[in-house]
C-alpha cells in the first residue's frame, strides 16, 4: 500500500458518515436514501480491502466479495419494492409509506 | 510522497466530494451519476491497494448494474422531486451535529488502534505475490469458502425472484397465447355435429 493504513480508515470512515448524513437529511426521498445505503456498504467494503492489504490475508476481500453480493440484491429488491409501491399510491414519499402501521 | 501516494489523494478527495454531492445534489439523476463516479474512485483506491479484481467487480458489478438500475427507475418514475427535496433544511443542522460527533468519535479510534500481533501471524489466507490476486481469490473462494460462495448465489437467486415477483404484472384485456390450454382441447369440446332439417336454418 502506498499509504497506510490509518489513510484508508479516514476515508472509509469519512464515507460512512456522509452516508448516514445523507439518510438524515433526505428523509422524504427513498431513492437517495437508498443511495447513502450503498455508500455505507462501500465505506465498510473499503475498509476490508485496506484491512486485507494492511494484514496481508485475504480473507478481507473475500468478505467484500460477499458485501457486494447483498449490496446488490438489496438495491434490486428496494428498487422493485419502489416501483411496485409507485404503481399503488403514485408517491414515494416515506410519509406516504405507512400502509403497514398497525 | 510517491506517485501512488498522490494517487491515492486525489482519488480520496474525489471520492469523498462526490459522495457529498449525492447526498445534496436537487436532481436525482445527478446524484445517480456522482454515485457513478464515487463507485469508480473507490474502484481506484482498491487497485492502489492492490485488490485488482474487486476493483473490476465493483467497476462492473456496481457501475456496469446497480447504478445503471438507479438510472432507469429515478428516470421511469414520475415523481415531483422538488416537493421530496422540501425539508431539507429542517434536519440539516442536527444532522450535521450527529455526523461531527460520529466523525470526529471514529476518527479518534482509527488514530488509536493497535493490531494485535498473534493476528499477524496466522493469515486465514495469506496474500502470496507469485500469483495474480484474482487467481489467489479462486483459489480460495472455490475451496475453502465454497459455502459462503453457494450461499452468495442463493441470495442473489432469491433476489432475483423477490424483484420479479414484486414487479411482474399482467395487463388486463391483452390477450396471450396459452399453448397449454390449446393443447389440451379436445375435439369433443369444439365441434359438434349438430342435424339440420332441409329447408330450414341452424
Amino acid at each position: 500500500m502506498a499509504v497506510g493504513l490509518g489513510a484508508y480508515l479516514s476515508v472509509s470512515a469519512c464515507l460512512f458518515i456522509i452516508g448516514i448524513f445523507g439518510i438524515f437529511i433526505n428523509r422524504k426521498n427513498v431513492i437517495i436514501i437508498l443511495m447513502s445505503v450503498e455508500l455505507i456498504l462501500l465505506a465498510v467494503n473499503i475498509n476490508f480491502i485496506a484491512f486485507s492489504s494492511s494484514l496481508g490475508d485475504l480473507m478481507g476481500q473475500i468478505f467484500a466479495m460477499l458485501v457486494l453480493t447483498v449490496a446488490a440484491a438489496e438495491a434490486a429488491i428496494g428498487l422493485a419494492i419502489l416501483v411496485a409501491f409507485f404503481r399503488n399510491r403514485n408517491s414515494i414519499a416515506v410519509e406516504d409509506i405507512n400502509a403497514l402501521k398497525g | 510522497m510517491t506517485v501512488a501516494a498522490g494517487f491515492f489523494y486525489v482519488l480520496s478527495a474525489i471520492l469523498v466530494a462526490s459522495a457529498l454531492m449525492v447526498i445534496l445534489a436537487r436532481n436525482p439523476v445527478h446524484s445517480v451519476l456522482f454515485l457513478i463516479l464515487c463507485f469508480v474512485n473507490a474502484a481506484g483506491l482498491f487497485l492502489l491497494a492492490g485488490a485488482e479484481f474487486l476493483a473490476m467487480i465493483l467497476l462492473i458489478v456496481y457501475v456496469g448494474a446497480v447504478a445503471v438500475l438507479f438510472l432507469f427507475v429515478v428516470m421511469m418514475l414520475d415523481v415531483d422531486f422538488a416537493k421530496l427535496k422540501q425539508g431539507v433544511l429542517r434536519y440539516l443542522p442536527l444532522g450535521a451535529v450527529i455526523g461531527v460527533i460520529l466523525l470526529v468519535e471514529l476518527l479518534t479510534v482509527v488514530g488509536g488502534y493497535m493490531i494485535d500481533p498473534e493476528l499477524l501471524k496466522a493469515p486465514i489466507a495469506p496474500i502470496t505475490s507469485d500469483i495474480t490476486n484474482a487467481e489467489s481469490i479462486g483459489r480460495v473462494m472455490y475451496t475453502q469458502f465454497i459455502l459462503y460462495f453457494q450461499l452468495s448465489g442463493i441470495i442473489l437467486l432469491v433476489a432475483m425472484v423477490g424483484a420479479i415477483v414484486l414487479t411482474l404484472h399482467h395487463k388486463k384485456g391483452v390477450r396471450r397465447q396459452d399453448i397449454a390450454t390449446q393443447v389440451a382441447r379436445k375435439r369433443e369440446d369444439s365441434i359438434e355435429i349438430v342435424d339440420v332439417e332441409s329447408g330450414q336454418g341452424v
